[in-house]
C-alpha cells in the first residue's frame, strides 16, 4: 500500500484549456443556501432581490421551502425602485420583522442578488448598521450570491470568505487544523474521528454547526480545503495568516489518503502510524468501489460546467474507477488548487472553463460519451437524444467525501448506466 | 420591500417563456444574467420536457456590466437565429435587465432579423408570470395577425373555433386540450387553430378565420380575446369547463354561438350517479376550503357545493387581476374572499376555519399536512407529481371523474386513518405503524413553528427488536445520523453481516464495513 499518489504519465497540469464566453447553463450563487443553512443551525439568509431570486429558491429548494426554512427573499418593489420607499429604511423594518418573528436566529446572511448589486445597494454597511441595533444576539453578515459575480457553489465560497473576515483571532503558539467547506455531518464526524485517531488537534471547522462555534484564525492555523470552489474563503484566511495544506481532494480511496496525509504530514505524525489509521478506511472505500467498477471501466465521460467538482470527480473517475474523460467543463479553473488534480488526468482530456452552452452540446454529440454529467435543464433534453446522463446537483447534495463514501460516489454514476441496461421499454 | 419564502407566481419573464415554450418556431431571446437559467428545469424536470425551452439567455456577468451589455445581446440574438431559424422571435429583458436599461426592443429592431420579432415590456417589479404570458400571447398573436378580414372557413364550412390558452407549465393543460377538442368534434366544430401550446406564429395568423374564441385559461388568454372581438367581431365562449354542470353550460354556450344541436355532446359523466351513490353521503356538508387561481378556484366552488355537496368555508386566489371574479364568486357562497399571494394568510385562514378538507396548489398540499387535514391540487404552482403520465383532464366529462376521485380519495384516506387511530389499541394495530399518507409527526405548530420532524418508528432506538449482535453506543449514535428511511435497511445489513462474520459486538467499523460490503 502506498498511501502518495504516484506520478503517472504527463497529465492535464500544462495541457491548453479552451476558455468560452456565450450562454452559461448554470445556477448562480444564491443556490448555495440550499446547503448552507442546513449546516449551520442557527443562521438565516435572507435575499435581498427580485422575485426571480424568490422563485430559484423555490424551484431548488424542493419541498424543503414548507418546513419554516431559514431562508427567504426580501423581493424589491417598485416603491423601493422609484425612490418612495428608502430601501435601507425598508430592509430594517424586514429585518427586525424577521428576528422578531424568529429569536433563535443568531447570525443572519444579508444575501446579494442581481437586482441589489446592479442599483448599487449597499449591504455591506446595511450589515454593520443592523449589526449594531442587534448587538448581543444576532450578528448580521454580508456575501453576494448574485449570478452576474457568482456561479452555483461560489455562493458558499462567498459566504464563507465573509465568515472568514470575521472569525476571532487565533492567538495561541499552537498549531490547529481547519476543515475548510461545508460537509454533510455525518462525512465531517468521519473525518474528525480520523483526525483524533491520528493524534491531530485541536480541529475545527468552516463553517461550524453553530454561529457561536466558529473557530479561531491565526498564524498558526494549518487548514484543508475539502472543496475545491473555496478560492476567495482560502485567500481571506491566508490574509488572517492561515496557511493551505496542498492536497488532492478527498473523493476516492487515493483523493482521500492524500488529502489526510497531508495533514499528518504536517502535524509529523509517523509515516507508519498515519498508515495503520487510514488502511482499514482505505481498503472499504477500495472494496465499495469496486462493486461499481466493472461498470464504469473503459467508458466514456463528459462534464458540464455546473460546480468546480469537476476536475476532481473526473479525476477520482479515472484513476480509480478507470473511465475515460472526454471533456472536462468546469465555471472556473483555480489552477493552484487543482494543480496536483489536473497532473493526474489523463492526458488528452480537453479541459474547458466557462460556456457556451450551444457549442458545448455540439461537442458532446460529436463525442457521444457513455455519460453526461449536466445540470437539470439539460439531462431530460439529452436523454431525449440517447444520450445517458448524471444530474450534477446531486453531487454537491449528496455525502460524497471520504473512504465511506466512495462507493456510493461511484455509485452515482454507476446507476444511470444500469438503468440504461436493464430498462426495455 | 416584501418579505417572502414562497411566491405563487414566478416573474412576468417565465410566463413568456411558458408561451415560447408551448410553441413551435418560436425563439426567445432573454437579457438576464448568469444564473436566470434556473428557469429551463421548470420546464424540463417538472413538465418533463424532452427539449430544451427555446429560450437563449444573454447571461451577462459583472465584468460585462462596465462594457457593451447592448452588444451581447445583439450577438445572443444574431447567434440564435442563425442556429434555430425562428418563424418569429420574442426579445425582452428579465428583472435585472430591466434595471441596466439597454432596450432590447430598440436593439433588436436596429438588427433587422429576417422574421418577425416581438419586444415584451414585462415590469417585473409590478406583474408576475400569469400577466407575463397573457401579455406575450397577446402581443405575439397581435404581431402575427395582420390580417384585417377572416379568410376561408377551414375544414368544409364547418362551424369552426380556436382554443386559447393552453401553455407549457399549465396545470393538466396537455389533456384538458384533448378533452375539448373531443368535445367540439362530437358537436360538428372544427378546431381552426390551438393556441399558444402546439401552434407556430403562422398559426397565429389565421386566428382570424374561426367563427368564435375559446377562452380556456382566462389568465392566459383573456386580453387576446378581448382584442380578437374587437379585430374580427369573434364572439368569445367563456364558460370555464370544469365540473359536470359547467361543462354542460359550456356545450350550451357553444352550441348557441355556433347554431348546432348541442344534445350531441351531452354523453353523461359518472360523476353524478357517484355523488348520488349512498357511499358518498357522508361527503354531504363537509367543510372544504379552496384557493388557487382565481379560474380553477371559483370552477372548484361550484363543483364542491352543487355537485359534491360541500359546504364552502373558504375562498381565494393569489392573482390580484381576476380579483373581482373571485369576490362576486365568493358574494354566491356567502363567505369573505380571500385574494393574497402571501401564502402565511392563507395558512391563518386555514387554520381559523379548520375545514375538512382543503383544496388548492402545492402550497395548501403542505399547509394542510402540517395541519393534518386532507388535501387535493386543483391549481398550479403544482411539483412533478401533477404532470402525470397518465390522462387526466379537470374540463369535461372525463376531467369530473377525475375531480370526483381526485377529491374524495385524501378523504377516504383520512376515514381509513381515523379508523385505525380509534383502534389504535387494538392488538393487531401496532402504535408505531405510522399514518397511510400523512406524517405521524404531531403538528409543528405551524407559523413559527420548528421544522416538522421525520416520522420516527422503532427505528430511533435500533437496540429494539434486534437479535443481530449489540451495538456500541458510538455506533448507535451513528446510525442515528443515518436518515430515517434507509435507517431501518442500514440497520438489517449492518446485524447481518455481523452475525455473519461472528461479530458480539457491532462496531463503527463493523457498520461501515457492512456499508462497504452492501454498496450496491
Amino acid at each position: 500500500m502506498t498511501p502518495a499518489v504516484p506520478a503517472t504519465t504527463p497529465g492535464c497540469d500544462a495541457a491548453p484549456v479552451l476558455r468560452e464566453r456565450g450562454q452559461r447553463e448554470v445556477f448562480c450563487g444564491l443556490t448555495g443556501i440550499i446547503w448552507l443553512h442546513r449546516k449551520v443551525q442557527d443562521a438565516f439568509f435572507l435575499v435581498v432581490g427580485s422575485r426571480t431570486c424568490a422563485h430559484l429558491l423555490q424551484s431548488a429548494a424542493g419541498v424543503m421551502i414548507f418546513a419554516e426554512p431559514r431562508f427567504a427573499t426580501a423581493i424589491i418593489e417598485e416603491r423601493d425602485l422609484a425612490g418612495m420607499a428608502d430601501c435601507n429604511e425598508e430592509l430594517d423594518r424586514v429585518v427586525d420583522r424577521l428576528l422578531a418573528r424568529r429569536p433563535d436566529i443568531r447570525l443572519l446572511f444579508l444575501v446579494g442578488s442581481c437586482p441589489s448589486e446592479v442599483i448599487k445597494l449597499d449591504l455591506s454597511r446595511a450589515a454593520a448598521r443592523l449589526s449594531v441595533k442587534h448587538a448581543g444576539v444576532t450578528k448580521i453578515l454580508n456575501y453576494s450570491g448574485s449570478g452576474i459575480e457568482t456561479t452555483f457553489t461560489e455562493g458558499e465560497d462567498a459566504c464563507l470568505a465573509a465568515l472568514a473576515a470575521d472569525l476571532p483571532a487565533d492567538t495561541t503558539d499552537a498549531p490547529s487544523l481547519m476543515i475548510v467547506g461545508a460537509l454533510p455531518d455525518v462525512v465531517e464526524d468521519q473525518f474528525l474521528r480520523l483526525f483524533a485517531d491520528l493524534g491531530i488537534g485541536p480541529v475545527h471547522s468552516l463553517p461550524a454547526r453553530r454561529a457561536n462555534d466558529m473557530p479561531p484564525v491565526g498564524p498558526n492555523t494549518r487548514y484543508l480545503l475539502a472543496q475545491p470552489f473555496l478560492g476567495e474563503t482560502a485567500r481571506t484566511l491566508e490574509d488572517r495568516g492561515g496557511r493551505r495544506l496542498d492536497a488532492l481532494f478527498p473523493f476516492g480511496a487515493e483523493g482521500t489518503t492524500d488529502w489526510l496525509h497531508a495533514a499528518a504530514r504536517a502535524f509529523g505524525i509517523d509515516e507508519m502510524h498515519f498508515r495503520s489509521v487510514i488502511a482499514p478506511g482505505r481498503e472499504r472505500a477500495k472494496r465499495a468501489i469496486e462493486h461499481s467498477r466493472e461498470r464504469l471501466t473503459g467508458k466514456r465521460i463528459t462534464f458540464l460546467p455546473d460546480s468546480q467538482l469537476e476536475v476532481p470527480l473526473a479525476r477520482f473517475l479515472a484513476t480509480e474507477a478507470g473511465m475515460i474523460p472526454v471533456e472536462v467543463g468546469t465555471p472556473y479553473l483555480h489552477r493552484r488548487h487543482l494543480a496536483g488534480e489536473l497532473a493526474l488526468l489523463p492526458a488528452g482530456t480537453l479541459l474547458s472553463e466557462g460556456q457556451d452552452v450551444d457549442r458545448q452540446l455540439d461537442r458532446v454529440r460529436a463525442a457521444q460519451p457513455d455519460l453526461t454529467v449536466c445540470g437539470l435543464g439539460l439531462a431530460n433534453p439529452l436523454e431525449a437524444e440517447g444520450l445517458t446522463t448524471k444530474w450534477a446537483i446531486e453531487l454537491v447534495f449528496s455525502p460524497i467525501h471520504g473512504f465511506d463514501q466512495a462507493g456510493d460516489l461511484a455509485e452515482l454514476f454507476a446507476r444511470p448506466l444500469r438503468r440504461r441496461d436493464v430498462l426495455r421499454v | 420591500m416584501q418579505l417572502t419564502v414562497w411566491t405563487y407566481e414566478g416573474p412576468p419573464h417565465v410566463g413568456a417563456m411558458r408561451i415560447a415554450t408551448a410553441m413551435q418556431g418560436v425563439h426567445y431571446v432573454l437579457h438576464a444574467p448568469q444564473g436566470d437559467t434556473y428557469a429551463d428545469l421548470l420546464f424540463t424536470m417538472i413538465e418533463r420536457r424532452g427539449k430544451r425551452p427555446p429560450v437563449t439567455y444573454t447571461t451577462f456577468q459583472a465584468r460585462d456590466l462596465g462594457k457593451d451589455t447592448a452588444e451581447l445581446f445583439q450577438q445572443a440574438a444574431r447567434d440564435a437565429y442563425a442556429r434555430f431559424q425562428p418563424q418569429a422571435m420574442l426579445v425582452g429583458a428579465s428583472c435585472t435587465a430591466e434595471l441596466i436599461q439597454d432596450d432590447p426592443a430598440g436593439l433588436a429592431e436596429a438588427m433587422r432579423l429576417p422574421c418577425p420579432v416581438v419586444a415584451l415590456e414585462l415590469p417585473s417589479y409590478q406583474r408576475k408570470e400569469n400577466w407575463g404570458a397573457a401579455e406575450t400571447f397577446y402581443q405575439l398573436a397581435r404581431r402575427m395577425c395582420t390580417a384585417t378580414v377572416p379568410g376561408a372557413r377551414p375544414d368544409g364550412g364547418k362551424p369552426s373555433a380556436n382554443i386559447l390558452g393552453p401553455t407549457a407549465l399549465g396545470f393538466r393543460h396537455r389533456d384538458d386540450v384533448i378533452e375539448i377538442t373531443r368535445l367540439l368534434d362530437q358537436l360538428g366544430i372544427a378546431v381552426n387553430v390551438t393556441a399558444p401550446l402546439g401552434a407556430t406564429p403562422a398559426d397565429l395568423a389565421r386566428l382570424g378565420d374561426a367563427d368564435f374564441n375559446i377562452c380556456l385559461y382566462p389568465e392566459i388568454a383573456d386580453t387576446l380575446c378581448r382584442w380578437l372581438e374587437r379585430r374580427f367581431g369573434q364572439k368569445t365562449v367563456r364558460t370555464v369547463p370544469i365540473g359536470h354542470g359547467a361543462t354542460r353550460d359550456f356545450i350550451a354556450e357553444v352550441a348557441a354561438i355556433a347554431g348546432v344541436d348541442p344534445a350531441a355532446a351531452l354523453a353523461p359523466s359518472n360523476l353524478p350517479w357517484w355523488s348520488r351513490s349512498v357511499d358518498s353521503t357522508y361527503l354531504t356538508g363537509k367543510r372544504v376550503f379552496i384557493f388557487g387561481d382565481a379560474t380553477h378556484a371559483i370552477a372548484a366552488a361550484r363543483v364542491a357545493r352543487d355537485e359534491l355537496g360541500f359546504e364552502i368555508v373558504g375562498l381565494g386566489c393569489y392573482n390580484r387581476e381576476f380579483a373581482r371574479d373571485l369576490r362576486d364568486a365568493a358574494v354566491l357562497y356567502g363567505i369573505e374572499p380571500l385574494v393574497t399571494d402571501d401564502y402565511l394568510a392563507v395558512e391563518a385562514a386555514i387554520q381559523g376555519l379548520q375545514p375538512e378538507l382543503v383544496l388548492g396548489t402545492q402550497m395548501e398540499r403542505h399547509i394542510a399536512k402540517r395541519l393534518r387535514i386532507p388535501c387535493a391540487v386543483i391549481s398550479a404552482p403544482v411539483h412533478v407529481q401533477d404532470f402525470p403520465a397518465r390522462y387526466a383532464p379537470q374540463m369535461g366529462f372525463e376531467g369530473a371523474n377525475v375531480l370526483f376521485d381526485t377529491w374524495v380519495h385524501p378523504l377516504v384516506m383520512g376515514l381509513e386513518e381515523h379508523l385505525l387511530t380509534m383502534f389504535r389499541d387494538d392488538f393487531e394495530f401496532s402504535d408505531a405503524g405510522g399514518a397511510s399518507h400523512l406524517p405521524s409527526s404531531r403538528p409543528a405548530g405551524g407559523v413559527g413553528g420548528g421544522p416538522v420532524t421525520a416520522p420516527e418508528s422503532d427505528e430511533t432506538n435500533p437496540t429494539l427488536a434486534t437479535n443481530g449482535g449489540t451495538w456500541s453506543a458510538d455506533a448507535e449514535r451513528e446510525l442515528l445520523k443515518i436518515p430515517f428511511f434507509v435507517r431501518g435497511k442500514a440497520r438489517r445489513n449492518t446485524e447481518k453481516f455481523a452475525t455473519e462474520h461472528n461479530l458480539a459486538t457491532i462496531t463503527l467499523d463493523t457498520l461501515y464495513d457492512a456499508k462497504a460490503h452492501y454498496a450496491r
